[in-house]
Order: structure tokens, then sequence, then C-alpha cells
């Protein structure tokens, strides 16, 4: 079939660029759907030139729409398929537009906050945090540019895709490969946070367990060293040799805890925060509540 | 510090940046790490807002915006941070104490986020009358407005505590006693705990739970790098896939949603 009316390229990238901005004006009524009739309108522009096609359109446009945004893009480019079709005389009501982005966008939200929001952001957020923290200016400049051509590649692919699969698009994600990235970033991503638990929930505790009396030569021997450089010079050398600094070896509690393996408290502290958030405890409370334990903990000495 | 009349229009630009990424979610401007950056380049404090803003980074690492529900705001937590560590004047030793302000801060910016959300509604209804009239540019105009009062509800606060200016912002840092800051400080090695059990809860299922103790025991070599850890961490994932492939039926579709230690946690 010859298609009278069709979307060019151009066209495509402007609704993906516009399609950035699905989210301005979100609202707790219709949630994203000006921010989608917004990406829309170069389409509708193209397709339709009667007032009256127009404003329908723009109407069709502005109902219920809420979804996580970047895979807002596959569900607009089967739209623009379906609009296509519909300009062009096919037999597409109002009912099957809606129907298909309500369809898709409930499955489709479920694939991209777990991929976006807990795969992709974490990882490089913790990377990047990771170099900030040491004062490397790299830190954000690796996460500005790797999430934006993440970002952005996907959009543009996925809509594309869409596009081009019409109303097929539903069984082309419920293919292999976007399960297998989704079920790779997952192992990754659950690998670097047993990791970083380890690493950066920093909790140490401070009391002594025991102070032991060290043997005559296991320490230094302040008094009798000689005085002035050799002195420092035969110091170093004594601790070089494994020699203590005092006459005194202080174990304390995390010293013991350590024996066991490092970060275990961190751990367990991990897996309560994941038991509270699980018994619809707040995150903010969870925040507040560990600063104030904190300020707590440490003006008893505990940590 | 005090800042320049160029400096104050430099932050207010990075504010109303952050402000409309806060909504928007795309090029993440409103992220602490490119937030509190930005603020350290226009006011030259680049190295003491690049550690607020990695610090930050990994508290909010699982905030996010999902469904209708709303994230605590990291924009107005790393920009007025930010703003108040410069102010301040007391440099790297001054982060832990601009941390603590942030919280609370990450709770205000949520308030003003459902309050602009809820006017945003009012919008959505002129878009509405626009639509009926088909004009196109009176539907544009109303998102783009709404995008603008996303971006003034950063821009605004943090105009306001630059205008209040450095002396009362250091005369309040100043009077924090010694034994609170050292314990926000303690607290704040805890609080990105939370950060990481958001995100474990959403990713953990049967089949990723040993990749976590794996990390979580490989981490304690100490020469080991994050880039080292990243690096066994794929290949970990590709010899996962490659060979849940070769595996046959068994390791089809069923079986993925379980969760055996969240279950625990769960029961318990």
């Amino acid at each position: 079939m010859e298609k009278g009316l069709k979307l060019s390229k151009r066209d495509r990238i402007a609704i993906w660029f516009r399609s950035m901005f699905i989210q301005g004006s979100w609202n707790y009524e219709r949630m994203q759907n000006g921010g989608w009739a917004f990406s829309m309108i170069p389409a509708i522009k193209r397709l339709y030139k009667t007032k009256e096609d127009r404003s329908a359109a723009l109407q069709r446009h502005l109902e219920f729409f809420n979804t996580h945004p970047y895979v807002a893009s596959p569900i607009i480019g089967v739209t623009l398929a379906l609009e296509e079709e519909r300009a062009n005389g096919a037999p597409v009501d109002d009912k099957a537009i809606q129907g298909v982005k309500v369809g898709m966008m409930g499955p489709l939200a479920g694939i991209g906050d777990p991929l976006f929001w807990f795969t992709v952001k974490p990882i490089l957020g913790a990377l990047a945090a990771s170099l900030a923290m040491s004062g490397n200016i790299l830190g954000p400049i690796l996460y500005f540019v790797l999430w934006n051509l993440i970002r952005m590649g996907f959009m543009w692919y996925t809509q594309e895709l869409g596009y081009k699969a019409g109303s097929k698009i539903t069984d082309d994600l419920s293919g292999g490969l976007l399960q297998d990235i989704t079920k790779g970033a997952s192992i990754l991503g659950m690998f670097i946070l047993g990791a970083l638990i380890n690493r950066w929930v920093a909790i140490s505790f401070t009391p002594t367990v025991s102070e032991i009396k060290l043997d005559e030569g296991a320490y230094i021997d302040w008094e009798n060293l000689p005085s002035g450089a050799e002195g420092i010079r035969t110091a170093l050398e004594q601790q070089a040799a494994g020699r203590s600094l005092s006459e005194y070896k202080v174990t304390t509690l995390q010293d013991n805890l350590n024996d066991l393996s490092p970060g275990l408290a961190a751990l367990a502290l991990t897996l309560l925060c994941m038991w509270l958030l699980r018994k619809k405890v707040s995150p903010i409370i969870m925040i507040l509540g560990l600063f104030v334990l904190g300020i707590v903990f440490h003006v008893i000495g505990l940590m | 510090m005090d800042l320049t009349i160029i400096q104050i229009i430099l932050v207010i630009i990075v504010a109303f940046l952050a402000g409309v990424e806060g909504i928007l979610d795309e090029f993440h401007f409103h992220q602490p790490i490119i937030a509190c950056t930005l603020i350290g380049l226009v006011t030259g404090e680049l190295i003491p807002c690049l550690i607020l803003g990695g610090t930050l980074q990994l508290i909010a690492l699982g905030w996010a915006n999902i469904g209708a529900a709303v994230a605590p705001d990291a924009a107005l937590a790393s920009v007025a941070s930010a703003i108040i560590l410069v102010l301040g004047g007391q440099g790297e030793s001054g982060v832990s104490s601009a941390i603590a302000i942030a919280v609370p801060l990450a709770v205000a910016g949520l308030l003003l986020t459902i309050i602009v959300r809820t006017i945003a509604t009012a919008f959505v209804h002129f878009m509405d009358a626009a639509a009926k009239e088909g004009n196109f540019r009176k539907v544009e105009m109303w998102h783009i407005i709404a995008i603008i009062m996303q971006g003034l509800r950063i821009a605004i606060p943090a105009a306001l505590i630059v205008a209040i200016g450095a002396g009362p912002v250091r005369d309040l840092l100043e009077s924090m006693p010694a034994w609170l800051t050292d314990g926000i400080a303690v607290g704040g090695g805890m609080v990105v705990a939370v950060g990481f059990a958001m995100v474990i809860n959403m990713m953990a299922t049967r089949e990723v739970w040993p990749f976590l103790a794996i990390g979580f025991v490989v981490a304690t070599i100490p020469s080991l790098t994050l880039l080292g850890l990243g690096g066994i961490g794929v290949a970990l994932a590709l010899i996962y896939i490659a060979l849940s492939k070769q595996g046959g039926s068994g390791n089809g579709g069923g079986g993925n949603t379980g969760d055996p230690l969240g279950d625990i946690i769960d029961n318990y």
C-alpha cells in the first residue's frame, strides 16, 4: 500500500528531542499527558491538515499517560506508526491508540525502573562518586557523558524500533536481548553493591576490648633511643622491623569484628534497612534516624 | 565567602537547571554529583563541592521517582547545601555539616515538588482548552511554563540563601559543636546503607543474590580497585548468561521472581 502521508526522519528526531521533556508538566490528574502531547505535536502537524483533525488529535493525546520517562520512547514510536496509518485512512480509532498506550506503559515501566533507576544509575553514580570524593573532576564528567549517551541512545533506538515494528512491538520486547541485558545488569549491579556495602558503609566501633602490655623488645623503647636524627632513624628501623609504637597493644571492638570479616556491621545494617523498607518505613525517616544514632553513639563513645 | 554578581547569576542558573531536571529526570543536572560540582565550578570552590557532590550522590543512590511517588528532592538538597558550603568558607572541612543540612532540605524540596505538581494540574486544563481550538502554540506554551515553574522551585530558594549572605551562614555553621559535627559524620557513614538497601530491594531475585555475596567478600581485598571489581562483575554476568543459555529448558523463564533472603526479611 502506497502511503500518502509519512513522517520524515527529521520529524522523528524532533519528536525524540521533545520527548526528553515529557515529565515537564507532570501533574496529579493525568501525569505525563501534557508532555506526551507536547512530544506528538510535530507528528500531528505533519499528518493532519484541517483544524478539526488537529484539534481532535491534540485532545486524544492529552489523555492520561504515565510510565518511566525513557521507555516512553518505544510507546511513542508505536503511536507514531498508528497515527500514520490513521492519517492514511486505516481504521485506527481513538480507543486503539489509547489502548496501545495504556497497554504498554505498565509493563515497560517495569523494565525501565529497574534498568535505569536501580542498575545503570547506582553503578554509574557509585563509580563517579568514588572518583569525586577523592577530588577527581573526572567523576562528574564521566557520569554526565555516559548517562546521557546511554539514555539518548536508548530513547532514539527504541523509538525507531517502535515506529518500525508498529503494533508488534510488545512481541519484540518479550524477546531475548532485552531480558539478557536486564539480567546481566542486575548481576553486575548486585556484585558491585556487595562490594560497595563493604567499602563504603563506614561503621567503626571504638571501645577498647583489651590492652596488653607487650614484652620488652616488642615495642620501641623511646627512652633509650640515641638523640637527634640518629634516634629517628633507629625508631623507623625498629618500626619497619615490626615493633609496636607503644608498650601496650590496644585491641578495639572493631579489630575483633574485622577478624571475622571486614564490613560485617555494614552488611547487617544494610539488611536491617532492607527489612525496614519492606515494613514501609520511609527512607527519609531512616536517614534522619541514622544521623541521630550516629550522634548518640559518638557522644557515648561507642563509635 | 562573598560572591560577585556574575557568580550569583551563574549559581541561580545552575539552580534553575537543577530544578527543571528534578522533574524531567533526563539530563541529570539535579544529581548531586553534577549540581554540586557545577555550583563549585561557578563559585571557584570546585574541590570541596566536588567532594560534597560525591558524598551526597552515595546517599541519594536509590532515590528515584517511581510511578506517582516522589523521591526526596536531590535538586534542592545538592544546590542549597553546595551554596551553604561555599558561603560558609570552611572548604573541605565544611562538607560533613553541609551534608547534615542537605537531608532536611531534601524533604523540604519534596514538599515543593508536590505543590508544583498540583499547580500543574491547572495547566493541563488550559492545554485542554487550547487543544479544543487546535492551538499548538498554546499547548506548547503551557508545557514550557510548567517546566519553568519547576526550575523556579529551586532557583528561588537558592537566591534566598545567597541573599541571606555569607555572615549568618558562617555563624550558623561555626556555632555547631564538635560532638555534633563528628556525630553527623559517623551517621553519614551509615546513611549510605539506606540507599544501598533501596537498590537491592528492587534488584534482588533468587538468581542474583549470590553475586551480592561474592562482591561483598571480594571487596575485602584492599588492593582491588572499583574498576577491577567492575571487570570481575562484567565477566561474571557474561559467564552466567552464556551458561544459562546452554543449560536448556531448566533455566527458562520460571523461578526468576523468587527472593529467598527477601522472604526471610519479610517474614521476620
